[in-house]
């Protein structure tokens, strides 16, 4: 009966082409807007490591001034970064499964083909438990390990396509390219990797592509690397040195934890009130005690990664959707009492009440089937739209499976709502009056 | 096969209160052709949607082959209607953008049959009436005599116990209405019963029994002579 209906739905479109193209068309317009709102709250509000979100933990610390709060409007917030003598405590403390403390930075790369000028590349300036505690996927060897990190070793890892550039996307592991006039050894190349939201690093852009290269924390001091990301200061310090900078109490350094359970947070707070109480005594931390840790969806909501006016946005284009919806239902009654005559034929014939209801739905069903890849379309150029209006990286804004196939459920879910009415007054319709005056 | 007693049925508007049936009491039986005439407004039409399931009535009995058939619920009703009666009606009633095949398929289709059941039953029906070579025809390019065939393809399709007519011929020039007489006639000799509602005496006459109605009320009723007896 399905599929005799389908047949009989896609008959009646054709019917009446103008009723049909409306219909379609608010749909369509209705599943576009809302799908690309949708889209891109879903792609700024997802999960990026769903694994192991609950044990991956940021640290804050308060060690700003004792005079004011790092943040007038939110004074219980500490600030997001840490010194970077705190970061290089905590690691030497290894309290946590795994850590890694962490900041942009941008390095001269000279090309080994004396033809190729030199270019810069950004950089990730990392803990060696980085790559595992970010799940971060390989395709030529891995990341460098503790020795590594122990030792400074000149190595890096790069991304599969700054491979691509410097080595024609070979095997480079063992080979070698010089920055800041140091040879570095290539350890590994990294599949595609696009977390979205960069939970890792949403202080500077959660939604700026992943770093070209990654290499070890521990090279700060002997390379002098400075930081391409943000930097917090409140203290008035005569700086001369890079080791003196390194000192201060400049905040531009991002840290994270991994703990073996989500029940381990408290612990590991405590972990950081003992460290911070030490501190205290040497004169620093003059404010109250204030060490946090954050979850990963913690750490999206703490730095607003979905803007409340996307959260608006989505809310306004589902009640465009309604609207859109409202003159749906409008037009099927319009359409389903048009065809009253064939529908008291067929109560006539032997169709009940319910198989005429059913029958009704499938139609708008179909409808709403077309509506929703009209509107998939539609969505798609809005997407692409955003884009380019925001100079978003590719594939940051895209319809991905589970986009696609919600748009279409919820065309054919809505219209479905929308046809309920209609489809109640068809089938209440007296057979026998319309028989006699057809 | 049918046997109403005491029916009555009234319409209600806010304003007014019509009776279009008073205590009707009719029995028709198996394998006749009964005509049911009277003048408009006299309780045809109502008499012939009671007796097709189409509308409820308010006080009585109904029995339909054997069966009480007064109170039934849509889902029973729908099917008394598709599986032991046909209906003709006086404008065909053809879905137009179906060609006659599927037309023929309607009532079919709610019966749940196999689609070699209901080609055999379609392409046997769409025979009998003379129209099978043009079953991928729409209505449109029939002639009203021609569609009214279908109509009539249609209902025997099913295989009814009963054949309701309503004005079979009242869209039709008298040749093309002689012809449909025709047919129902065959159909009827068959052992088909059917009763058709007709405002024309003429064709009333070829009936086995004229039940004439009067102010929802049946008024009279008359055995018709055999046309070949009476000559």
């Amino acid at each position: 009966m399905f599929s005799y209906n389908v047949k009989l739905a896609l008959k009646s479109m054709r019917r009446n082409l103008i009723l049909t193209a409306l219909m379609i068309a608010a749909i369509g317009v209705g599943i576009g807007i809302s799908m690309t709102t949708m889209t891109v709250y879903y792609m700024m509000n997802g999960n990026p490591i769903p694994d192991k979100s609950d044990v991956l933990f940021a640290i804050t610390m308060d060690s700003w001034s004792p005079l004011r709060p790092f943040n007038d409007d939110k004074p219980e917030r500490a600030p997001h970064q840490l010194t970077f003598h705190d970061a290089e405590r905590l690691l030497a403390l290894g309290e946590g499964k795994r850590q890694t403390a962490m900041f942009e930075s941008s390095l001269i790369i000279e090309p080994v083909n004396e033809d190729e000028l030199p270019f810069e590349a950004g950089a990730r300036v990392a803990s060696s438990d980085f790559f595992t505690m970010f799940n971060v996927p390989f395709i030529y060897g891995s990341g460098w390990d503790k020795s590594a990190d122990a030792a400074a070793e000149p190595v890096v890892v790069l991304t599969k396509q700054l491979n691509e550039r410097l080595f024609g996307g070979e095997n480079s592991v063992g080979k070698q390219l010089i920055m800041q006039g140091t040879y570095f050894q290539v350890a590994g190349v990294i599949d595609t990797w696009e977390p979205t939201p960069r939970f890792y690093d949403p202080i500077n852009g959660a939604f700026q592509e992943i770093n070209e290269m990654f290499i070890p924390y521990s090279l700060t001091l002997p390379l002098e690397l400075q930081s391409a990301g943000s930097d917090w200061g409140w203290k008035a310090e005569d700086i001369t040195s890079f080791e003196q900078w390194l000192n201060s109490e400049s905040s531009w350094v991002q840290y994270f934890v991994e703990l073996e359970s989500p029940r381990d947070r408290e612990a590991y707070v405590a972990h950081l009130d003992a460290y911070v109480g030490e501190q205290k005594l040497l004169g620093r931390f003059e404010r109250p005690m204030n060490n946090n840790v954050y979850n990963v969806m913690e750490w999206m909501d703490y730095h607003e990664v979905v803007a409340n006016d996307s959260k608006v946005l989505v809310g306004l284009s589902f009640l465009f959707l309604t609207v859109c919806l409202l003159s749906t239902i409008a037009l099927l009654l319009t359409k389903f009492v048009g065809k009253k005559s064939e529908t008291s034929l067929r109560r006539a014939l032997g169709a009940s009440r319910k198989v005429i209801f059913n029958q009704q739905l499938v139609e708008v069903a179909v409808i709403g089937c077309v509506g929703g890849l009209i509107g998939l379309l539609l969505a798609t150029a809005g997407l692409k739209g955003i884009q380019v209006l925001y100079e978003a990286p590719d594939g940051l804004v895209s319809l991905d499976w589970v986009m696609v196939m919600t748009a279409i459920g919820l065309a054919v879910v809505s219209s479905m709502i929308a046809g309920l009415y209609p489809a109640w007054r068809v089938c209440k319709i007296p057979p026998a009056a319309q028989l006699k005056t057809q | 096969m049918l046997q109403m007693t005491g029916v009555q049925k009234t319409y209600r508007t806010e304003l007014v209160e019509t009776n279009a049936l008073r205590d009707m009491t009719v029995s028709v039986n198996d394998g006749e052709f009964v005509a049911v005439t009277g003048s408009s407004g006299s309780g045809k039409t109502t008499f012939l949607n009671i007796a097709g399931l189409l509308e409820s009535f308010e006080h009585g009995t109904y029995q339909l082959d054997g069966e009480n058939v007064s109170r039934l619920n849509d889902d029973e009703r729908s099917t008394y209607r598709n599986q032991k009666i046909g209906f003709i009606f006086q404008s065909f009633n053809l879905i137009p953008d179906l060609n006659l095949f599927e037309n023929v398929d309607v009532p079919l289709r709610y019966r749940r049959l196999s689609k070699s059941d209901r080609k055999q039953r379609i392409e046997h029906a769409l025979e009998t009436v003379g129209l099978a070579s043009r079953m991928k025809h729409v209505p449109a390019q029939l002639s009203g005599g021609q569609q009214q065939r279908v109509a009539i393809a249609r209902a025997l399709a099913g295989n009814p116990k009963i054949l309701l007519a309503d004005e079979p011929t009242g869209n039709l020039d008298s040749t093309m209405a002689h012809q449909v007489l025709d047919l129902l006639e065959e159909i009827h000799a068959d052992g088909t019963t059917i009763v058709m509602v007709t405002h024309d005496q003429d064709l009333a006459k070829r009936a086995e029994r004229n039940i004439h109605l009067l102010d929802g009320c049946v008024a009279e009723e008359e055995f018709i002579e055999p046309l070949a007896a009476t000559a």
